[in-house]
């Protein structure tokens, strides 16, 4: 018996059905087929805890937004202290909450001036599209093919047709897609002077973390001034330290217009995520600063977690470890592919954001089902089955790094065994 | 939390930063032990050595921002300490290899250094930076992570000590981190990390309530006890030249080494020349008006007073309401040497007793007895040219060191002996802890043994050449897929054991 108060399950089976039934009958069922029976209960640190009660290191952390570890000791106690006090707050008024977090966001953010927040990273992109709508009075967005922005009416209007088809929800004539580490192609897009902006993750994420070539992003960068464009750094899974600097784009040395961060900035907690906008983008703000509205965008107790999170990155100790942790599998690795390179073929890294990638198409679904039974969840590039998102969190200690290799070094023979039974 | 009782006051709870931090600072220092074992000998002499100097170098302002900081000793003689403990250190391990392989061949044993990890090093207020010196250089000698627990008193010097040689370490190649320091120490914060599980060892160094924190913490501790050292000049031995050394030793930093004199205990049939000799050395002989003062102003209801820890002898006898003019070190002579007398017992400060003793039976009897109420497993010295009673005092004594015709602060601690030049002196089970000797790097360092079979038909390996950080790589031969069902996947492993035993069948079946 699964007892949790509100409500209890006999066992893990009961819960299969249960999902299948009310909640979301297809994924239920994806998961189940893939071999990974994975219902996560308890969880602590950088580990999940199935019904079962198995544990499994996590190196998926839910594209970052775990980034600090689950139910970080001091996050839970930031918010059991805010919970005394705070609630969602009235999104009409001004508040402490927002205004300390806002500036706290400025001022690590250079050539930025306003934050505004939403509850999710998608929302936080319609904040960042209709805000370089404003400011330029064009309609036209670029994206990167295979880029990944959320599922929200603008948008996932930017993404791959997987997630817009299905719905009547792609908008062809506004939304303008090229091929990533292109930059004819990005020429082509914008040149005709009637883009709004490009939008681009800094690396992307669900496309298996391809590496934007030597000058790719200053390129875009160049054509976005070149052509009216406003530059939008879509930082959800690279920001927060994760990529060796607070920002993904710091790294790259370009001056984004409006940058977006979500996941990682709840602590994993409370949902939060935000529009960071220069002073052209949040002209709006000016006139009619009511005319995005949302309840639950930058809820008090959202905001304090995240001001947390914040001074958390900019310890000397955190930047340290994440340093160590990138260093750490930047080896580690080297010596995977030397022990396994008949099926490992590669990896792509920038700081913690990393991609392992296989021998076989969809390879890292079978690598991942072997993690699995080796006690580590680690996710397949969903738009790039070859690669395996590998995103170890930036406060990981040594001895868990060291653990985690060695649980991947032990899986490489399940992970041959499977993509040999795959090829046949 | 609804309610707040002042406009000013927090008006919601939020977590000890201070403790974050630090908690953040030890993940820091894990990491860099575990890169620091990695590196080899040549790497951490080095480190070692320009971090040594780095201390070096700064040993004259560390020693006036220590005095200024924590109002205690004597710069110059701070400044002799933190060279002592820095090249010093050096050059007194120098030839001693702590990182490559022992090999026994008698034994047919391997030993393979094995650091302890992240040493958490507590630093009294008493000798800050030598101790930050010290601790700091033991265990990079050892390939040990330090994390660096300044004394609130002296929380800016040692701050300061611990970033400057961190920044040698680093420019030498040191992995990030291997000398952290908690800038901010409080009891509460310190009680909760030297109990942290990712600390390896706490070496504790100071006054008996941390060291007893030490020990409670639940992680393995060397601690020190307080000391409290009785000096017995006996009928055989040259009056001026311990007179002199007495003197030296007491004045030393103002009697700030836990190793100091604290009571002399003198032949009846040599005192009055001895005291001649002390006077000569520029010590002052205290009346018994005087000494009621002196115990008006040392010593309070809750012992002794710590405002009057290193200060010279003049602002003591000035304090006390008397003068002293260009006294090096007060003499008090007192009628009682039992534990009831404050004076008998430990002084970190220029102030020394003095009795007389018939002979050395009484003289052992009134050490044994002032040692009753502290200085167990610490120190004692003796000036003699015999040896019958050297021998019969040290072995009479609560004390783990006995040091003969030489100042006891610099000879017990180790730099006027061949005892191991030290700031952390054990005191053995007597005085409470783990640790015997003076601390030295070996104490830092535990070996892995690889141990042959006995029998002679049994032959011991050649490692003669093999660099255990540097092995050549094993022959690698091409990967066989190999089914590991995970243990709880009950599924697979039917599975697989169905496949096996469909394909015996199918054998059976052909055949």
């Amino acid at each position: 018996m699964f007892d949790y108060g509100l409500f209890r399950f006999r066992d893990k089976q009961d819960l299969f059905e249960k999902s299948i039934r009310y909640w979301n009958p297809d994924k239920t069922r994806f998961w189940l087929n893939a071999g990974i029976d994975l219902v996560i209960d308890r969880r602590e640190g950088y580990c999940l805890y199935d019904m079962s009660g198995r544990r499994l290191i996590d190196l998926h952390l839910n594209g970052g937004t775990y980034n600090l570890g689950h139910r970080h000791p001091e996050l839970v106690e930031t918010l059991k202290g805010a919970l005394d006090y705070f609630d969602i707050g009235n999104h009409w008024f001004p508040s402490v909450a927002r205004a300390a977090l806002s500036e706290v966001l400025i001022e690590s953010t250079p050539g930025m001036a306003y934050a505004v927040f939403a509850p999710g990273g998608a929302e936080a992109v319609d904040i960042a599209i209709k805000s370089a709508r404003y400011a330029t009075k064009r309609r036209k967005i670029v994206s990167i093919i295979k880029g990944y922005h959320g599922h929200s009416g603008l948008s996932v209007a930017t993404g791959d047709d997987r997630f817009t088809k299905i719905f009547l929800a792609d908008q062809p004539e506004h939304f303008v897609q090229v091929p990533f580490n292109d930059i004819a192609a990005m020429e082509r897009a914008l040149s005709g002077g009637d883009v709004a902006a490009l939008i681009m993750e800094t690396i992307p994420a669900t496309y298996g973390f391809p590496m934007p070539k030597e000058g790719y992003l200053q390129a875009c960068k160049a054509l976005c001034e070149k052509y009216g464009a406003l530059y939008i750094a879509d930082e959800v899974q690279t920001g927060m330290m994760r990529t060796g600097a607070l920002w993904g784009w710091m790294t790259y040395g370009i001056q984004p217009d409006i940058m977006v961060t979500a996941k990682g900035l709840s602590g994993g907690l409370y949902p939060i995520s935000a529009a960071i906008l220069n002073e052209r983008a949040g002209g709006w703000l000016h006139e009619d600063g009511a005319a995005h509205i949302s309840t639950s965008g930058g809820a008090e107790l959202g905001c304090i977690v995240a001001h947390k999170v914040m001074e958390m990155l900019h310890r000397p100790e955190t930047i340290a470890n994440a340093r160590a942790v990138a260093d750490f599998f930047r080896e580690g690795m080297a010596e995977m592919i030397a022990r396994h390179g008949d099926i490992m073929t590669g990896v792509r890294q920038r700081g913690v954001v990393m991609g392992l990638e296989f021998d076989h198409p969809e390879g890292a679904v079978f690598v991942s089902r072997a993690l699995y039974e080796h006690g580590v969840w680690a996710i397949f590039s969903s738009l790039d089955k070859r690669v395996l998102q590998w995103k170890p969190g930036i406060l990981l200690s040594h001895a868990m790094c060291q653990e985690i290799l060695d649980r991947f070094d032990a899986a490489m023979p399940r992970a041959r065994q499977l993509l040999r039974e795959a090829r046949r | 939390m609804t309610a707040h009782p002042h406009p000013d006051a927090p008006r919601i709870a939020v977590p000890d930063a201070a403790y974050e931090r630090a908690s953040l600072k030890i993940e820091r220092s894990r990491w860099a032990a575990a890169g620091f074992g990695r590196l080899g000998r040549d790497q951490v002499a080095r480190i070692v050595r320009d971090v040594a100097e780095a201390a070096h170098a700064h040993a004259r302002r560390f020693a006036e921002e220590a005095v200024r900081e924590t109002g205690m000793g004597v710069v110059a003689h701070k400044i002799i300490k933190n060279e002592a403990c820095s090249k010093g250190l050096v050059a007194q391990y120098a030839a001693e290899d702590f990182i490559g392989p022992r090999i026994d061949h008698a034994r047919k044993i391997v030993e393979l250094p094995r650091p302890a990890g992240v040493i958490f090093a507590l630093i009294p207020v008493t000798n800050p930076v030598a101790t930050v010196y010290f601790k700091t250089l033991l265990c990079l000698m050892t390939r040990n992570a330090v994390i660096l627990s300044p004394h609130p008193q002296a929380r800016q010097v040692c701050t300061e000590a611990a970033r400057v040689l961190a920044e040698a370490a680093r420019a030498a190649g040191a992995p990030d981190g291997v000398i952290e320091v908690i800038e901010e120490p409080t009891i509460p914060l310190i009680e909760r990390l030297i109990g942290d599980e990712r600390v390896d060892l706490v070496v504790a160094t100071g006054g008996p309530a941390v060291v007893k924190a030490a020990y409670r913490s639940g992680n393995p501790a060397l601690g020190v006890g307080p000391g409290n050292a009785p000096v017995l000049v006996d009928d055989s031995a040259d009056l001026k030249a311990a007179a002199g050394r007495i003197v030296a030793s007491k004045s030393f930093d103002n009697s700030i080494l836990c190793t100091n004199e604290s009571v002399l205990l003198a032949f009846t049939t040599i005192a009055d020349a001895l005291l001649d000799e002390l006077r000569a050395h520029g010590a002052h002989i205290c009346t018994a008006d005087e000494r009621e003062k002196l115990r008006g102003v040392l010593f309070g209801e809750a012992g002794f007073n710590p405002a009057m820890i290193g200060k010279d002898a003049e602002v003591i006898a000035r304090a006390a309401g008397f003068a002293a003019p260009g006294a090096k070190i007060l003499v008090v002579p007192v009628d009682l040497v039992q534990p009831e007398e404050s004076f008998v017992r430990e002084k970190l400060c220029p102030v020394l007793g003095f009795a007389r003793v018939a002979g050395l039976d009484q003289a052992i009897a009134a050490a044994r007895s002032m040692m009753r109420h502290a200085g167990r497993g610490h120190s004692a010295a003796i000036h003699t040219r015999r040896e019958v009673h050297a021998l019969a005092f040290a072995g009479a004594l609560p004390a783990l060191r006995v040091v003969v015709n030489t100042g006891c602060s610099l000879g017990s601690a180790g730099y006027e002996t061949h005892l191991g030049p030290s700031m952390t002196i054990g005191t053995g089970f007597a005085g409470g802890s783990s640790l015997t000797e003076n601390l030295t790097p070996h104490h830092l360092v535990q070996y892995v043994r690889l141990a042959y079979n006995k029998e002679a038909a049994e032959v011991f390996g050649n490692f003669e050449g093999l660099d255990p950080l540097n092995l050549p790589r094993p022959e690698r031969s091409r990967p066989v897929p190999v089914p590991v069902p995970a243990a709880d996947d009950a599924d697979a492993v039917r599975r697989e054991l169905r496949r096996i035993i469909l394909e015996e069948l199918k054998a059976i079946m052909a055949a």
